[in-house]
């Protein structure tokens, strides 16, 4: 974005830099921001038809440097034939537009906010290298999930939560079951 | 016909629409750093009952947006059917919602939130966000695995309306209730376990939910539109377009579509069973009229290369279905001109013909008669298109699909 600037006093750890001259601000009020979710959403819906996504973008690149790398593969896997196969591109999509904007959305009002920070937030006993795998493998698994559910917490719980399809609200449930189920297994990250 | 959803590319054209989608992803990134979700210790606080964000901005957004939609559809600015509805493969869909639950404790985010912590350099996000990545490949490299599970349970456009068979009104209702219910639960917890004083939270939010609760209360007043409702609106167009015979297809165009490889025809047949049984075009299915409402969701599934054929003896009953499916806004529907009756009379011989006619037969009956129940055995339920020269005026025209044909996860 900008600048690297100078490290922060030592209170704050040399580990954070901040990437804008900007204090903090605290994140606003969840009833608000939900409030502000529900608009975009709902502006997504009466404009377009369709809600938010983002794991279905993130599928349409990984499909779209297979084909780069290996075309011949694409084109024997049917699931990829589907998205990439022949001269299809799968970037031609508006979900890869819509992911790109979720990217600068995201980072603007990082900036704006005095948020965008080069930092790793992590439970207070476990190492920095230690939560980047658990990110990647937590990723990984997530990737997975989304794709086996057809939606991410975006495209499916979000978007079809709220036009009332069933599938969405069983998915939901799902997501939550499973991180509920899990959490006091895996609270030395977190606590 | 309902203003919205726009129809996109028509408007801005294939690449111009994307600048919409990338404003909506914008304004969707924005708000998800506001709420703190680029912040994965935040996020993972939610499963610990110390800090519960997470259950309140997505109820609140779910709830704020449903409330919204089904109020603009009850006002006639939106139409629901064309509105996209994440069809259901239950089993998949719950599978893998407990897997994705499971990563989302160990890596923190979810996939959007990941991209906007990376995006606003947080190193955490980024590794999830390429993990994410990993997961996905993984994925399209294993799933042809076990395709069968990854199709199965599938319900199509299955709404919890059609599910608890309850009026849509009564359904918003009921989930802001909930919603509104599980906001109060997570206040008491992160009471419990947080330390946090209910009382210290804004109290706007009171107010905020009786509004809610207010529209909620409205939508169900107001009601969602009736298929008669939605027809009074387009019948000054609909009226006109049937009076210039303007969709119903000559016989002999309908035989050009069945054998154009390059388009589906769905033939609804909608006379009795009696009828049916006794003749039908080949690939023709029966329907009853009141098993219409039900085919909707999935004629609307179709591809924007399909066709919709209705068929009755003469046309009356083909109109009434007409009617029905174009007011629930189902593309490219047409009528078989002068029904199964037409039919024959184009491609039954000559000799069927002089022997087999009734004479003064009602309106909208069968206006031969058969020897045995023949359904598609008969020689003209499939007419050699090669044996006919006929001279008509083609009518189809494929309209473009408005609203979106996949989900923001896409399937």
């Amino acid at each position: 974005m900008t600048t690297i600037s100078k490290p922060l006093p030592t209170a704050m750890r040399s580990k954070e830099r901040v990437l804008a001259k900007r204090e903090a601000r605290p994140y606003i009020n969840p009833y608000l921001a939900g409030i502000l979710l529900g608009l975009v959403l709902f502006t997504s819906f009466f404009i377009t038809g369709g809600g938010l996504g983002a794991s279905g973008a993130m599928n349409n690149f990984v499909v779209f440097v297979e084909d780069a790398i290996a075309p011949r593969h694409v084109d024997r896997t049917p699931y990829l034939l589907s998205i990439a196969g022949g001269d299809k591109n799968p970037l031609d999509s508006w979900m890869v537009f819509m992911l790109i904007g979720t990217a600068v959305g995201g980072a603007l009002s990082g900036w704006l906010n005095g948020r965008m920070k080069l930092e790793t937030n992590k439970g207070p006993h476990i190492s920095v290298g230690t939560r980047w795998g658990m990110a990647f493998l937590g990723g990984a698994i997530m990737g997975y999930g989304a794709r086996l559910a057809r939606g991410c917490t975006s495209g499916q719980a979000l978007s079809g939560g709220a036009v009332l399809s069933v599938g969405s609200w069983a998915f939901m449930f799902a997501v939550f079951g499973g991180a509920y189920g899990l959490a006091y297994f895996v609270r030395k990250l977190w606590r | 016909m309902t203003p919205f959803p726009l129809p996109l590319t028509q408007l801005f054209g294939h690449w111009g629409q994307y600048v919409i989608y990338f404003l909506i992803g914008v304004g969707f990134g924005a708000v998800l750093e506001l709420a703190g979700f680029g912040n994965s210790k935040k996020l993972a606080a939610q499963f610990y009952f110390t800090d519960l964000s997470v259950l309140k901005v997505m109820f609140t957004a779910i709830v704020v947006a449903m409330v919204l939609v089904f109020g603009a559809s009850a006002l006639g600015l939106l139409d629901y059917n064309l509105v996209w509805v994440n069809h259901t493969y239950l089993w998949p869909g719950i599978v893998g919602g407990l897997i994705m639950g499971v990563g989302f404790i160990i890596g923190g985010f979810c996939p959007g939130t990941s991209l906007v912590s990376a995006s606003t350099g947080k190193v955490d996000g980024l590794f999830f966000f390429l993990g994410a990545l990993f997961g996905v490949f993984a994925f399209g490299e294993t799933v042809g695995l076990y395709d069968a599970f990854w199709h199965s349970s599938y319900m199509g456009r299955f709404t919890l309306m059609q599910w608890l068979n309850l009026d849509t009104g009564i359904v918003v209702v009921l989930v802001v209730l909930m919603a509104l219910f599980m906001f109060w639960g997570a206040e008491q917890l992160e009471h419990i376990f947080g330390g946090k004083e209910p009382k210290d939270a804004p109290k706007w939010r009171y107010g905020a939910a009786g509004g809610l609760l207010a529209l909620a209360v409205a939508v169900l007043v107001i009601g969602q539109p009736s298929t008669a409702e939605r027809w009074a609106r387009i019948a000054p167009e609909k009226e006109a377009q049937l009076a210039q015979r303007a969709v119903q297809i000559h016989p002999g165009e309908l035989l050009e579509l069945i054998h154009d490889s390059s388009l589906r025809v769905i033939m609804l047949d909608v006379r009795s069973q009696t009828d049916y049984n006794q003749f039908h075009i080949l690939d023709a299915q029966h329907v009853q009229p009141e098993e219409l409402p039900g085919l909707v969701g999935t004629l609307q599934a179709q591809p924007a290369n399909t066709v919709i054929v209705l068929m009755s003896n003469d046309e009356e009953a083909a109109t009434d279905a007409w009617k029905f499916l174009v007011a629930e806004s189902v593309p490219n529907v047409y009528i078989l001109g002068g029904g199964i009756n037409g039919w024959l009379d184009t491609f039954a011989d000559d000799e069927f013909r002089a022997t087999h006619v009734v004479v003064g037969a009602a309106p909208d009956t069968l206006r031969y008669t058969f020897d045995a129940a023949l359904g598609a055995r008969h020689p003209a339920a499939k007419p050699d298109p090669h044996a006919y020269e006929l001279e008509y005026e083609p009518k189809v025209q494929l309209q473009i699909k408005r609203g979106p044909s996949g989900g923001g996860c896409g399937s």
